[in-house]
């Protein structure tokens, strides 16, 4: 494994919609959501009825690889923020916690500076609960040993070939 | 790197079909939205030029349904296949459950395919991960053309693994072996997760 899997639990997954929540009224967007660097959505709030979400996470990772890619390219490590400026809509796109991507969807009822504002604190609050993440997943792989306990531990060739039965 | 929601019970997995230019990877994944159900399907994205040869990457969400009461998700993605996007290929990689290696069967292209296989395993390597413990499943597509190399010949010339990879000969554009191949993988990157979880 290259890196250690993202394992997603309870209590910290409400604290992320928290944040979230929190940053799109702060920041009066439209839209926030959280994407992990391979373009798997991890949380979405705002108005997002309409939206297809999953293709935006995965147009956003590839977006943010490439300009990693160019970064390096030029000398850089990483570009940390992405702007995209639409005639109504506008696209900030920040890494937190060097590992997701912070996405805020905004229109002319916000500004530019006032989302940088808002998503710098919000980094800070993302950035701890990603922390305690990554704790836990470390410490129940310890606390089992090498393998820690994992609802996929009895997957059965049946449970395999029934989701494919078509 | 998969990735488990234990809060909304899912489990996301990424799937990437590599192989040299032409082979038909973004066949494979054409032929998967118009067979799958709608429900289960999100929007097949396509990055291509306007002659529609890949330019970044095509993706697929696609929803198998449920395994232990979590909702199974696999992600499909395509590399452009031509030499010189080498660095969208490397980071189409990144995060990658599963492989799925589309080899072009026309004996002319034997030389491509095994020069895209090594580009595949020095990408996988620059990424942290190696093509003989990765899940891994090896696509002999286009094997209704007049011109191919034998299965024997094939398999001995890309094989990469011992135990032997899965093989799966098919025809892509009418969908022979497409979704069995898919399979494959699928059953290898679950088997991977029990194991490693």
């Amino acid at each position: 494994m290259a890196a250690p899997d993202i394992v997603m639990y309870e209590e910290e997954f409400n604290q992320i919609k928290t944040v979230i929540a929190k940053l799109r009224t702060d920041a009066n967007a439209k839209v926030v959501f959280l994407v992990d660097k391979n373009g798997q959505q991890i949380a979405a709030h705002g108005e997002i009825e309409n939206l297809d979400t999953t293709s935006l996470a995965s147009l956003t990772a590839g977006n943010v690889a490439a300009t990693d890619g160019l970064a390096r390219l030029i000398g850089e490590k990483e570009f940390s923020i992405l702007f995209h400026e639409g005639e109504k809509d506008n696209i900030h796109i920040s890494i937190v916690a060097q590992r997701v991507i912070l996405v805020v969807i905004f229109d002319e009822r916000s500004s530019l500076g006032l989302v940088r504002l808002r998503v710098k604190k919000a980094s800070t609050e993302l950035n701890d609960v990603f922390a305690r993440i990554m704790a836990k997943v470390e410490r129940e792989k310890s606390q089992a040993g090498t393998a820690f306990e994992s609802p996929f531990a009895e997957i059965t060739d049946e449970d395999i070939d029934s989701l494919f039965s078509e | 790197m998969t990735f488990i929601n234990y809060a909304s019970r899912e489990i996301n997995c990424k799937i990437v079909y590599y192989g040299p230019g032409l082979c038909g990877k973004t066949t494979n994944l054409q032929y998967i939205y118009d067979k799958s159900n709608a429900a289960a399907r999100g929007k097949l994205i396509s990055l291509a030029t306007e002659t529609d040869r890949t330019l970044f990457f095509d993706f697929l969400p696609l929803e198998l349904g449920t395994v232990r009461g979590f909702k199974t998700r696999f992600h499909l993605y395509t590399v452009p296949g031509q030499v010189f996007y080498d660095a969208s290929r490397k980071l189409i990689l990144k995060g990658v459950d599963g492989v799925i290696f589309v080899a072009d069967s026309q004996v002319e292209r034997m030389d491509a395919n095994v020069e895209a296989i090594e580009n595949l395993k020095l990408n996988l390597k620059s990424q942290g991960y190696d093509l003989t413990t990765i899940p891994y499943v090896l696509q002999l597509n286009k094997r209704d053309l007049p011109n191919v190399a034998s299965v024997e010949e094939m398999t001995q010339l890309l094989k990469q693994k011992n135990p032997p990879e899965p093989v799966v000969e098919a025809v892509a554009a009418k969908g022979t072996g497409v979704f069995e191949t898919l399979k494959s993988v699928a059953k290898l990157v679950l088997a991977d997760l029990t194991r490693q979880t």
